[in-house]
């Protein structure tokens, strides 16, 4: 790719937004970046992956941390910075990819090359596809999606002033429910085109 | 009783906000400070009167505030001006060091001494680590120290979470030594009217005793880390020469002649009468003189969040005070201890110590000093043996935990910035016993010479 593209995909729990953003990377032959930034900190840093994946993407406990001016002794604040890292040198580096959650709309948010999309669902979409993925009831489906939407809320807004999900911070929200998985990428993909020719 | 209950309640609602960390605690303090003014001074006791008295302004323009005649000055209660005026120029001091290169010259200087080797690498930081706690506040030192130790580790490839935790450690240890160490001393020194000398032959002997405890307990601990991390061969000629660490060498020798003068200026603050306010502004001027351009650099980087905290803090509890709570607080602690002045210095000790391991011990610090100047009158029991005990309590308890003193939260999180995390049960496994035995030894200590 000529421009440097970087396409940010948050998501709401359920939504197969990571789904979405694998076909758009695919697409587009960028490197998608998700957990594989896990792998490459873990292994970097010579890290336990599994201690870092526990770590990932939840919000630190006021009560059991504290920070100092720039110091904090919060390891998910510490992963985050870590992961803010590591893409601010891939960015840095012209390199063009897709990148899902990690607040990375707001760490790479002056790079003129940033295009923030948000994925949300219809409840009874997501809850359906959270049962089909884990073999779960309703019941459990519901409480696990509260859960991990509670938790990326709280993640998100604890490092950014723009709300999790608040379409004021974000260049598009869609809804996949309406045109399905494929359709939403091809949709995304074609708004992605018209957004680089204007770069 | 209206008044005693806004205090309470303005009390609880600032600790609660300042440990739960959500919204900046010199903003916390300061707005309940002036909640406690309208609240508690204005609406419950109508009381002017109890609002100069914590604002306190007007000690500041006597003579007593700046000179003594040689024996300590007891503050009067509410914003203890002294604390605040003397961290500034502390912070002016070390900023103006810091920027010259000093202190990361020292740690390379130290490690070049004792040859790179991990074991004398290893008790050598922790003893200037303690040394250097004793005059600087214990965040600089570890700040500089545990990114000095990630360094060496990464060129001599060991482990370097063994050595930040001592070295963390060691700081608080050495902070409860002098009366300069820590925010906690600073404020018990300046309300109590104590001398450098005071806490040097009190807490500093405490300190001694538990710093070679701690040494050997440390090197216990981590010594399977610390023998495999001698095992390589490293060329020393490739390791940073310690006068590259210097900036600027006319800077580097006015800082280090302007911290000697700290240092002469407080050891003996007690014969001379000056009072640590003069020597923070003496201090604070002469770096400032002396930085030539750098002067707005160096006034730009105090930390003015940490002083703000202050002087919220001492309102809020000047409230408490005024309304006689801390008297309860203490007709309590007399209550339970039946007058046993063992009984009471334990519970003063480990109630201290373990507060302090999860919430601020600064606040704590502020909020003990009235309750046992009150339990000292009314009980007979010698005001320095309270002191002493609730000094050692608040400092050394901070240690136990990654949250409990501001040191463990900067050492932790330089640390972890070069990739080398330490949560809870790291840091816990190797604080808490050392923690819980220095304690124990300072307990045993004051029974022995005070009780």
């Amino acid at each position: 790719m000529e421009k440097q593209v970087i396409i940010s995909i948050s998501r709401e729990y359920g939504s197969q937004g990571h789904i979405v953003a694998e076909m758009i990377a695919e697409k587009l032959k960028l490197p998608l970046y998700d957990r594989k930034i896990l792998e490459d900190i873990s292994a970097n840093n010579g890290l336990k992956l599994a201690e870092l994946e526990k770590l990932d993407e939840q919000p630190r406990s006021h009560l059991f941390t504290r920070r100092l001016g720039n110091h904090s002794t919060s390891l998910e604040d510490h992963l985050l910075g870590m992961q803010f890292n590591y893409l601010k040198e891939k960015a840095d580096a012209k390199e063009s990819f897709v990148v899902v959650g990690r607040c990375s709309e707001v760490v790479l948010k002056d790079r003129e090359g940033l295009i923030t999309i948000f994925i949300v669902g219809d409840k009874e979409e997501k809850l359906k596809n959270i049962m089909d993925k884990f073999g779960i009831s309703r019941e459990e489906a519901e409480m696990k999606r509260v859960r991990h939407d509670r938790r990326r809320k709280a993640y998100h807004n604890e490092y950014s002033e723009v709300k999790w999900g608040d379409s004021r911070g974000y260049d598009i929200c869609v809804n996949v429910t309406r045109l399905g998985l494929e359709k939403t990428a091809e949709f995304l993909e074609t708004y992605i085109e018209a957004r680089i020719k204007n770069f | 009783m209206l008044a005693q209950i806004f205090a309470v309640a303005i009390f609880v609602v600032m600790f609660v906000l300042v440990v739960i960390d959500k919204i900046e605690r010199q903003w916390v303090t300061l707005i309940c400070g002036i909640l406690t003014l309208i609240f508690v001074f204005g609406i419950g006791m109508h009381s002017m009167q109890a609002v100069i008295d914590t604002l306190n302004v007007k000690g500041i323009f006597t003579l007593e505030f700046w000179h003594t005649s040689g024996e300590g000055n007891e503050s009067t209660s509410g914003i203890n001006w002294a604390t605040i005026i003397f961290i500034a120029g502390m912070m002016i001091m070390v900023e103006g060091m810091a920027k010259a290169g000093f202190f990361r010259w020292l740690c390379m200087r130290l490690a070049r001494l004792v040859n790179y080797k991990p074991v004398p690498l290893f008790i050598a930081f922790m003893v200037m680590s303690a040394l250097l706690s004793m005059f600087i506040d214990s965040i600089t030192v570890i700040l500089f120290l545990a990114a000095v130790t990630v360094e060496l580790a990464k060129l001599l490839k060991f482990d370097p979470v063994p050595m930040i935790l001592s070295e963390i450690f060691c700081a608080n240890l050495g902070g409860s030594a002098t009366m300069c160490g820590d925010p906690p001393n600073i404020i018990i020194g300046t309300s109590l009217g104590y001398t450098f000398a005071d806490f040097l032959t009190n807490t500093g002997v405490i300190a001694g005793i538990s710093l070679i405890v701690v040494i050997f307990y440390f090197y216990f601990v981590f010594r399977k880390q610390l023998q495999a991390a001698g095992k390589e061969t490293i060329d020393l000629t490739t390791l940073p020469d310690p006068k590259d660490a210097i900036t600027n060498k006319k800077d580097f020798v006015i800082s280090s002649i302007i911290f000697a003068c700290a240092v002469v200026l407080l050891v003996t603050h007690a014969a001379t009468g000056l009072t640590v306010s003069f020597i923070g502004v003496f201090i604070a001027l002469l770096t400032l003189i002396t930085s030539g351009r750098y002067v707005l650099t160096l006034l730009k980087k105090v930390d003015y969040k940490t002083l703000l905290f202050f002087i919220g803090l001492f309102m809020v509890v000047g409230g408490l005070e005024q309304t006689g709570i801390l008297e309860k607080i203490a007709q309590l602690i007399e209550h339970i201890s039946n007058g046993n002045v063992l009984l009471m210095v334990a519970i003063i000790l480990w109630i201290s110590a373990f507060a302090s391991a999860f919430v601020d011990n600064i606040p704590f610090a502020a909020t003990m000093i009235p309750v046992i100047k009150s339990l000292a009158v009314t009980t007979g029991v010698s005001l320095d043996t309270l002191a002493w005990t609730l000094s050692i309590g608040t400092d050394i308890g901070g240690s136990a935990t990654p949250i409990g003193a501001s040191a463990n939260v900067v050492g932790t999180s330089v640390a972890a910035k070069n990739g080398y995390l330490i949560g809870w049960g790291k840091y816990c496994k190797a604080a808490v016993p050392a923690m819980l035995i220095v304690i124990t030894i300072s307990m045993l200590f004051i029974f022995i010479r005070y009780c």
